[in-house]
């Protein structure tokens, strides 16, 4: 027994250690050095107009990246679930694509379908007046390609867990496909669908890589934050660089804080 | 007559759930599927309510062929076996689901909730989360909930079958109750034979896809179609070539009269209020049961030798064999 229990210890230990020094530490670090001068750092970068714009950009392209992911994940995850096809599994596999491939893969193939000049649906896109790469869209089609397995990943095993009992109920009692998805399927999966949303926007607001292939980091127009934090901290402006980063991470740790608080503990 | 299935036949892959089978279930009244599990007797009655599709055949409901219609617009209602209670909403929220839907009116509608409560004795419950309610108090709140859109045919699948045996006793005579009560033209699956004997009115014997009989519990019991369902409503033993039930044999210990079979007894088995006497005739083991005051008046032990007949009103079928 008094073995066991220290051995118990020893692996809780290691794990602490493990998540201090490879998450803990280092976050508390960017946060430290934001505010070493006290405000200073976070008063600077929030009057300068170029990274304000970059931090309203960050925000609007996250947003409607959640949005499109999590209608198009609820859609796929049901198909996922609740339907027999051919070619089923080969959707799964592929639907995970966009973790396992590098973002900036991601960023080039979409230069090379969208590109204005010579990509190969990008022209004619171009002369209706629709510009993809180096602008708004573009910047928000990266965003939502890499995070868009999220949802589906956590909401598919919650649809597996609720099964098709109750929907089979609420039909029998005479509710059609769309009463009884917003009646019955959407509360039963609430919580997958809402954490799936906050992973979501917190991965949408951190892009980096598939953002600055495809934004061409135009300084107050394509210019995210992450791109920002970049851009200060290669010119040296340290300071600026911990206080947008502080902020993009402050963002994404408070979601999934404020979600597990909310989160009703598990009724058996 | 209220449900008229005809030629109904249903594949899931290479198995076979039903073969080709047509029932006509007669209205007002409560008709029970019994067979063994996977016979296709859940898979015929899922087919009724629409939530399955039948290969061929046709369903019709009170004289409209519901055969293409999904289960929301046939008008019955389905009680599942593991509940499938609503488990966001509280007991009233669920019992309310499908007047809610049909856009009843807010009074309407609280008063015949209150009305289907008390029906289930759930009255006192309403404002709790299923979770909160045991198994029983679950499937009464299906029940209800099922009864409250008024549906020409109740379905039920196996709905005692996630209970407990006294639970299930309880529930089983309050569904009897209920139905004389509410008088709505009722199915249910089991695979229990008493639970079939005691609360229907006929009972649909299937087995393999296919109808073995129909039958009021009576014509069942007393006169089985073949050997399986004499096999499956009761226990059986074989005199002869004849199955008989083992509590239609008499035994004798005097003279070998005609049409007895002499043998001994090899085992004697006392189970709560009836002995159950094993008496081995040559090859065969014959099983007889008996009452414990006709078993003293005999006088017999193991080793004894008996005659065993057949009683004068006992129900017999022959042996098929496979």
């Amino acid at each position: 027994m008094a073995e066991r229990g220290a051995g118990r210890y020893v692996a809780r230990l290691v794990v602490v250690a493990y998540l201090f020094f490879l998450v803990a530490w280092p976050l508390f670090l960017v946060g430290q050095n934001t505010f070493e001068g006290g405000l200073e750092n976070l008063r600077g970068i929030l009057q300068d107009p170029d990274v304000v714009h970059a931090l309203r950009l960050s925000l609007i392209v996250a947003v409607i990246a959640v949005v499109v992911n999590t209608v198009f994940g609820v859609g796929v995850s049901l198909l996922l679930v609740r339907y027999e096809f051919p070619g089923k599994r080969l959707l799964s596999a592929l639907l995970d694509v966009p973790l396992s491939v590098s973002p900036i893969v991601v960023g080039l193939s979409l230069v090379l379908v969208y590109g204005g000049r010579n990509g190969w649906f990008g022209p004619t896109l171009e002369s209706a007046g629709l510009q993809v790469i180096f602008a708004t869209p573009g910047i928000v089609m990266a965003t939502a390609f890499v995070a868009l397995p999220l949802v589906i990943r956590e909401v598919v095993p919650v649809l597996e867990e609720v099964g098709d009992e109750q929907e089979q109920a609420a039909r029998s009692l005479g509710a059609n496909a769309l009463q009884t998805f917003w009646r019955i399927t959407l509360p039963a999966i609430k919580w997958g669908v809402i954490y799936g949303v906050v992973l979501s926007l917190a991965r949408s607001l951190g892009e980096f890589g598939a953002v600055k292939v495809v934004s061409g980091n135009v300084l107050g127009e394509t210019r995210t934050t992450t791109l920002v934090v970049e851009e200060k901290y290669l010119n040296f402006d340290k300071g600026g660089a911990y206080a947008a980063a502080f902020l993009l991470a402050l963002v994404a740790v408070a979601a999934i804080i404020v979600v597990s608080l909310l989160r009703p503990k598990e009724s058996k | 007559m209220s449900i008229e299935i005809s030629g109904v036949s249903k594949r899931f892959g290479s198995f076979v759930a039903l073969d080709d089978v047509s029932v006509s279930i007669p209205s007002g009244q409560l008709t029970a599927l019994l067979g063994p599990s996977g016979g296709g007797k859940s898979t015929l009655l899922r087919i009724i309510a629409g939530l399955e599709q039948a290969d061929s055949g046709s369903v019709r409901i009170e004289g409209v062929d519901a055969t293409g219609l999904p289960p929301q617009k046939r008008d019955v209602g389905f009680v599942f076996q593991h509940y499938a209670a609503f488990k966001h909403m509280s007991v009233r929220r669920n019992v309310a689901f499908g007047l809610e839907i049909r856009r009843r009116p807010k009074a309407e509608i609280r008063r015949r909730v209150d009305e289907l409560l008390r029906l289930v004795h759930l009255e006192q419950f309403g404002d709790r989360l299923p979770a909160q309610l045991s198994g029983g108090q679950r499937q009464r709140m299906a029940l209800a909930r099922a009864l409250a859109v008024e549906p020409t045919v109740l379905l039920l699948d196996e709905p005692f079958g996630a209970l407990d045996a006294k639970v299930r006793k309880e529930l089983r005579d309050w569904l009897r109750r209920l139905h004389d009560e509410v008088h709505v033209t009722t199915v249910f699956v089991t695979h229990d034979q008493e639970e079939a004997l005691e609360v229907a009115d006929e009972i649909v014997v299937i087995n393999d896809g296919r109808v073995e009989q129909i039958g009021t519990p009576d014509e069942l019991y007393d006169a089985p179609a073949n050997d399986f369902v004499m096999r499956f409503l009761g226990p059986v033993t074989q005199l002869g070539d004849r199955l008989v039930r083992p509590h239609d044999l008499v035994i004798h210990t005097g003279e070998a009269a005609p049409g007895a079979v002499t043998g001994r007894v090899t085992r004697i088995t006392r189970i709560g209020f009836e002995i159950r006497v094993e008496v081995t005739a040559g090859e065969q083991v014959v099983i007889v049961t008996l009452t414990r005051t006709r078993f003293r008046a005999l006088d017999i032990g193991e080793g004894s030798t008996v005659q065993v007949a057949l009683a004068p009103e006992a129900v017999d079928a022959p042996l098929e064999v496979a």
